[in-house]
């Protein structure tokens, strides 16, 4: 009992000015203060939830694992874009915390981003093992072999929980809307790079599409961000190197060069008449 | 009902975007360098292009240019270009895949590919302050 007690104590009061914002009542989003009494060990979503609870329940968010597995409560805190659920408020700061929704997403309400479009450039890379013989999902004759070398390399990006915040860190998107993204672009490097997949060629087009991997100029703000340690800009800088590489090979193979290169011994046309002989 | 806002940085969040890695400020420094000599280079054809109006004309067209401003305009010019050069050479193994390291297990703290190149780049930009320092001496001490 007297354990509970001691932890239950209150070490600071910390205000937090939130983003608030109703499409149906607002014009335009505006902060608010709230004074949190901040107890040890207290994480910032606990202490939105504190808010709910004792001080204003109209306050929106989206949460729901509280332990950095689900990918749902990432905010705009202090400005960093980080989970609310695995940095405790008196890491971040002991006296005041802004907290706002992610930027470069819309906002839905109060500290909920619209992740519908984050969404569906996640549907447009495929993040499925594509077969070439579509049959062999459904009816594996086999097991499909894997050694330990193969997965190392690309478990690492499938450690992504969706969240959003490579994106609200990234200087691209904060300018391109139609960016694939970092995380779309890792997802798709997952799936090229894992030795059971054949979808390389189908994931193409959106992958190195005029607002694919070439978008992307290396900031590294996604992988400092990534609460995942999933390393987005690897996995982009892995993907511009597969396809420069690749197409590097398509091209020394083409017909067309290999056409050039033989042209290069010259033999005389029969179709061209010989020049007059000279006269003097 | 108002409409949602789509609360995207734009430009502003090249520069103010948030906290994070050094990196993110050599991108922007590495456009706004790379944008700069672009003008530059329109500006230099049109400049040289008055040679073709004779004499008079280009000497007119370089005493104008010679006032103070147009020089530090130029050393500018000398900056960028070193800045862009030296983190260019950088940025091009590094979108080729390579001094970035290999995927691995993340384990706390992580470990990225950011890490993996810092030392190239802080090898690199001590590189671009001597060459601007240097390049500054001769500009307006030595070339005097
Ligand atoms: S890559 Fe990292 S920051 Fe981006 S969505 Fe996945 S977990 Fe979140
Ligand atoms: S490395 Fe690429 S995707 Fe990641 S923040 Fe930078 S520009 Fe964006
Ligand atoms: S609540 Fe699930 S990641 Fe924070």
């Amino acid at each position: 009992m007297e354990n509970s007690k001691q932890t239950k104590e209150t070490v600071n009061n910390v205000i937090f000015e939130v983003l608030r914002y109703n499409p149906e009542t607002d014009k335009k989003p505006r902060l608010e203060e709230y004074t949190v009494k901040v107890t040890k060990g207290m994480t910032v979503l606990d202490g939105l939830n504190w808010i709910k609870e004792n001080l204003d329940n109209t306050l929106a968010w989206r949460s729901s694992c509280r332990m950095g597995v689900c990918g749902s409560c990432a905010m705009f805190i202090n400005g960093r874009a980080r989970l609310a659920c695995n940095n405790q408020i008196m890491h971040i700061n002991t006296k005041k915390l802004v907290i706002k929704p992610l930027p470069n997403f819309a906002i839905i309400r109060d500290l909920v981003p619209d992740f519908e479009d984050f969404f569906e450039k996640h549907r447009t890379i495929k993040p499925f093992l594509i077969r070439k013989k579509a049959e062999e999902l459904d009816n594996p004759g086999n097991e499909f072999f894997q050694s330990p070398e193969e997965l190392a390399n690309y478990i690492q990006f499938a450690y992504c929980i969706k969240c959003g915040i490579c994106l609200a860190a990234c200087p691209t998107c904060a300018t391109d809307d139609r960016f694939t993204g970092p995380m779309a672009l890792t997802q798709g490097w997952r799936y090229v790079s894992d030795s059971r997949d054949e979808g390389a060629e189908e994931r193409e087009q959106e992958l190195f599409s005029r607002h694919g991997v070439w978008r992307c100029h290396f900031a590294g703000a996604c992988s400092d961000a990534c609460p995942k340690g999933v390393d987005p800009a690897m996995a982009i800088q892995l993907l511009k190197r597969d396809m420069f590489f690749k197409q590097y090979e398509k091209r020394k193979k083409s017909p067309a060069r290999r056409e050039t290169e033989e042209s290069k011994e010259w033999k005389p046309n029969p179709d061209i008449p010989k020049p007059p002989d000279p006269t003097v | 009902m108002a409409s949602t806002p789509k609360n995207k940085l734009g430009i502003r969040g090249w520069v103010c975007g948030g906290r994070y890695v050094v990196e993110r400020y050599a991108y922007i420094i590495h456009r706004i360098s790379g944008i700069g000599i672009l003008v530059y280079f329109i500006l230099h054809i049109f400049v040289t292009g008055s040679r073709l109006g004779g004499p008079e004309k280009w000497h007119s067209t370089m005493s104008f240019f010679e006032t103070p401003l147009f020089k530090f305009g130029e050393y500018l010019v000398f900056a960028a270009f070193a800045f862009h050069a030296l983190n260019g050479l950088r940025l091009f193994f590094n979108e080729l895949g390579f001094l970035i390291g290999k995927p691995a297990r993340p384990v706390f703290p992580y470990k990225t590919s950011i890490h993996h190149q810092r030392p190239w780049l802080i090898v690199l930009m001590i590189l671009a302050a001597l060459f601007i320092v240097v390049g500054g001496l001769d500009f307006y001490i030595l070339g005097e």
